[in-house]
């Protein structure tokens, strides 16, 4: 996944920050390719966003290194970083047009007149605003502003592209559309990419590597297929998609005990013989339709609550024999549709084995 | 919007202009720390080191050896001297007791009811604002004096004394108070007054539960600022304390009268104590009244009522009346060819030459003095507080100038002069070339008006976006730059703003001042007070009068430029396109 040469271009270690009391950042070890685009994820507070302002130096960290290349620049002020930024808020110049603002960073570069304007231009047929340098950021709309953002960033042609949350004041519509131009813009560009964000479906949408964080550490990193499939923690399991929790019991090699029920599971996998672990599976794993009873890992349930989401319906289910808990599993809507579930009704349902994931008891997400 | 993107023929040119720029941001750090390093150096020199100086003072024998507290128990053990601290108390406790019960009812009158004219009134409850404060002394003197046409109210007692420093302060601190009161009246939730109505609460149970709480933490604050105001007001009882002494007019007899340096200092020390107060409360308050109003609150919109509404307009036109005709008889005054025997209008009371040798001179240093404070000021107090907010290093030193650009609103003009007395003039300074120049009353007049022009520099640099600053270094763009094309473009009304403020102020007062000027340095304000002594009352209100036009009148500038050119200058303000 990771293209070109052996030495990263961005490598972080041992990266640590505290904000009076609390840690903000503790222990972060990191490495990013040339070209990548890599998101880092995880709830407020996990230290993402302080993570981003001490790779680009504005922030200082209270430990630890941060090398771009083989250049160590752990001391090194933000404007030697080589790197373009873009905010939630924009932060565009209001008192420029939106041509100044694209061109701010030229302008102190001894750049002829003709060539910033020429390149302003280019600049901004690129993010798609061409013809609107002359209108100030007020006139724009948010996502119209993030684009000059953007363009502006990317002026000064910087080896590295920051965006911290640059999306998350925008509207949903306008939101997905954006992400995949920056997207595309980043594979065209080939520019090395971090983005901040604490929206799931947009890291998994637009990462090559997805950097799970809580609590100040790195829970995962992965690619976003790696992330979802194989979650290494329960928090990483439960943050992105959703995932059903029980307690149980590993038996033999491939025999796990839920509460009265004995489940069938895959080796490896976190599955211990003999050890208590919390079984995980996620509610879209959950076979629902056409399901015998003698079928592996088939039990009897009765539908509590059906809560209706458009594209799928997600269903409460109570296992008839116990299980320790309710468990959720979502319906696709053409599936909802022939099956036609109601409240109340009973019917079976299975686990396959491959689905099943144990994780440490002590690891509540 | 995405084929615009992906068929982008121009992205090949765009890429490879990776033109490095040559290393330039240890320049830049190094200038920051120097810069914050020579506001500090500056604020110690301007703010603190006087008052320790001050301190110092305040401990010493009149030898000059160290003397400890025995100053402090001469004072004491000193008849004449407690009296006048307990006559500062009196007084100001009484204009306390007066003024903020007023201005209370004028501020609801203006943010509660429905009355009509609400800016007029506003503006004629501002006036003494824009005046020296012995103005009202010496309308009063005119109204109640010996010669006054209403001095049978006060029967038979003198207006010099307690009556006359307590009616005048009144009307000097009515605005400070009020301007207090609007603001915390103005902050209120009116879905609070409408839960109260669902509820069938009473109107007044509503002004007890619900209006009087909100602007409890306002009250106090006026109380004390309006306290420490009176208490250290110097140009007042001068005009008309008569031989009623109190705390200001005794550091000056003190200090230029008997020369007793030490004993000056003790003075200063006793009035900075409730202006400290007040400091610390209004601190605490600030922290409190935060939390009073949530992002969610509506405000309060008052609707027509046919009693309260006519009941606030009555109100606000006596009170009002009674401000604006006080200035206006001293203005009068100063036309009258000799009151009250000769009521000829006449301009002879200009011609101050015939008053006081210096003629117009004092007025001329006065404008000199106030522009040089605004220009310089607006400046320094402009480039301060975007050092101390938006630069992200050297913070020690960014923490300590903010602590000291707040020093002097705790610090009233008076002892803020005594310090400078004390530290300009003494003869180990190599500065005390500077005594009596125009220079240190310029220097002087920044650091008292310091803490309000930086609060609100401040304000207004705290509403940009704190992002600017990252996204300027990232673009490799030294501060200055982004101080030059964004931050000061968009706070110029602020800058302005602060202009004026420091402006008027500068005209405008007196105590700081009164132990700093040198012959050929003297200041109208100064003036009034000497023409004032030398009985030549209406020059000194003609002298008076002519502040208060300067003043309104850069008010009144203010409020054009702002209409015309920064409105125009600033369309990017507007979300309509622009041709």
């Amino acid at each position: 996944m990771t293209p070109g040469d052996a030495t990263p271009f961005l490598r972080v270690s041992g990266l640590s920050k505290r904000y009076g009391a609390f840690t903000a950042l503790d222990g972060i070890d990191l490495e990013i390719a040339r070209g990548e685009f890599v998101c880092f994820l995880g709830p407020s507070g996990c230290g993402k966003t302080t993570l981003l302002r001490l790779i680009a130096g504005l922030d200082r960290q209270d430990a630890g290194r941060i090398a771009i290349g083989s250049t160590d620049v752990s001391r090194a002020p933000p404007a030697a970083r080589d790197f373009g930024i873009v905010f939630q808020s924009y932060a565009l110049f209001p008192n420029l047009t939106v041509a100044a603002n694209v061109a701010y960073g030229l302008v102190n570069r001894r750049m002829p007149r003709a060539r910033v304007a020429a390149r302003v231009a280019d600049l901004l047929a690129l993010v798609g605003l061409p013809e609107q340098g002359t209108k100030y950021p007020v006139q724009l709309s948010g996502g119209q502003q993030q684009r000059v953002a953007l363009a502006r960033a990317l002026a000064t042609s910087p080896s590295l592209l920051l965006l911290d949350e640059p999306l998350s004041a925008l509207d949903a519509k306008v939101r997905t559309r954006l992400r995949d131009e920056i997207r595309q813009l980043q594979k065209r560009l080939g520019i090395t990419t971090i983005m901040v964000t604490h929206d799931q479906e947009e890291a998994l949408a637009m990462a090559d590597r997805v950097v799970v964080m809580n609590r100040g550490t790195i829970e995962q990193v992965g690619t976003p297929a790696e992330i979802y499939r194989n979650p290494a923690t329960a928090f990483v399991a439960d943050f992105i998609g959703a995932m059903t929790f029980l307690d149980a019991r590993v038996g033999s090699a491939r025999q796990i005990r839920v509460g009265a029920v004995d489940l069938v599971c895959e080796e490896g996998r976190g599955f211990i013989p003999g050890s208590p672990v919390r079984l995980g599976f996620r509610p879209e794993e959950i076979r629902v339709g056409n399901v015998r009873p003698t079928d592996v890992n088939a039990f009897q349930v009765r539908v509590r609550s059906l809560e209706f989401l458009g594209a799928f319906t997600r269903a409460r289910l109570e296992p008839s024999l116990d299980l320790g808990g309710s468990l959720v599993a979502d319906v696709s809507a053409n599936l909802h549709g022939d099956l036609a579930l109601t409240e109340g009704q009973y019917l079976y349902v299975s686990l396959p084995p491959a689905a099943l994931r144990a994780f440490p008891v002590a690891a509540h997400p | 919007m995405a084929e615009s993107i992906l068929g982008e023929p121009t992205l090949a040119r765009a890429l490879p202009e990776a033109a490095p720029t040559k290393y330039r941001s240890v320049p830049e750090t190094a200038i920051g720390v120097a810069l914050v390093a020579g506001l500090c150096l500056l604020l110690l020199l301007v703010i603190a080191l006087p008052l320790g100086a001050l301190l110092i003072k305040s401990l010493e024998a009149p030898d000059g050896g160290m003397a400890g507290l025995s100053n402090f128990r001469t004072y004491f053990a000193t008849p004449t001297l407690v009296d006048a601290l307990l006559n500062s108390l009196t007084v100001a406790g009484s204009v306390v007791g007066i003024v903020v019960p007023l201005a209370f009812g004028y501020a609801y009158a203006l943010t509660r009811t429905a009355m009509p004219f609400k800016g007029l009134f506003l503006a004629l409850a501002l006036l003494p604002l824009f005046a020296p404060s012995l103005l009202s002394g010496i309308a009063l003197t005119y109204i109640l004096g010996n010669q006054g046409f209403l001095r049978g109210l006060l029967f038979g007692r003198s207006v010099y004394g307690p009556i006359g420093i307590t009616l005048a302060e009144c009307l000097y601190a009515f605005p400070h108070a009020l301007i207090i009161l609007v603001t915390a009246l103005g902050l209120s939730d009116g879905r609070l007054y409408e839960a109260a109505a669902a509820m069938g609460t009473r109107r007044w149970r509503t002004f007890l539960t619900v209006t009087l709480p909100g602007a409890r933490y306002g009250l106090v604050s006026a109380a004390f600022v309006v306290f420490t105001l009176v208490v250290t007001d110097f140009g007042i009882p001068k005009v008309i304390g008569g031989q009623y002494a109190v705390l200001a007019t005794d550091a000056y007899r003190q200090v230029v009268g008997q020369q007793n340096f030490p004993m000056g200092a003790v003075v200063g020390l006793l009035m900075l104590v409730p202006a400290v107060l007040a400091f610390v409360v209004d601190r605490l308050i600030q922290r409190r009244q935060s939390s009073l109003l949530s992002a969610r609150s509506v405000p309060y919109e008052p609707k027509a009522h046919p009693v309260r509404d006519p009941l606030a307009l009555a109100y606000a036109v006596l009170v009002a009346g009674v401000i604006a005709g006080t200035y206006g008889v001293a203005v009068w005054a100063s036309f009258i060819r000799y009151w009250p025997y000769n009521l000829g209008l006449t301009l002879d009371h200009y011609d101050f030459a015939a008053a006081d040798a210096d003629g117009w001179s004092p007025y001329w240093n006065s404008l000199a003095m106030a522009l040089s404070v605004a220009a310089i000021g607006t400046a320094v107090v402009f480039c301060g507080a975007y050092l101390i907010e938006k630069l992200r290093l050297f913070p020690a030193g960014r923490a300590f100038a903010q602590l000291l650009a707040m020093l002097p609103l705790a610090v009233p003009g008076l002892v803020l002069g005594l310090g400078y007395v004390f530290f300009f003039n003494a003869p180990w300074n190599p500065l005390n070339v500077l005594y009596g120049s125009l220079a240190l009353l310029v220097i002087n007049t920044l650091a008292h008006y310091y803490t309000v022009a930086h609060v609100t520099a401040t304000t207004a640099l705290k509403q940009i976006d704190p992002e600017f600053e990252a996204v300027s270094a990232s673009l490799k763009v030294p501060f200055w730059q982004t101080f030059r094309r964004v931050s000061l473009p968009i706070c110029l009304p602020t800058v302005l703003e602060l202009f004026v403020y420091l402006f008027v102020n500068a005209m405008t007062t007196v105590s700081a001042v009164i132990f700093l000027y040198g012959p050929s340095t003297k200041l109208a304000a100064i003036a009034i007070v000497h023409m004032d002594e030398a009985g030549t009352t209406a020059a000194a209100a003609a002298m008076a009068s002519v502040i208060m036009a300067t003043a309104l009148g850069a008010r009144l500038a203010l409020a054009l430029v702002n209409r015309f050119v920064v409105a125009r200058a600033q369309g990017w303000r507007r979300r309509e396109a622009i041709a």
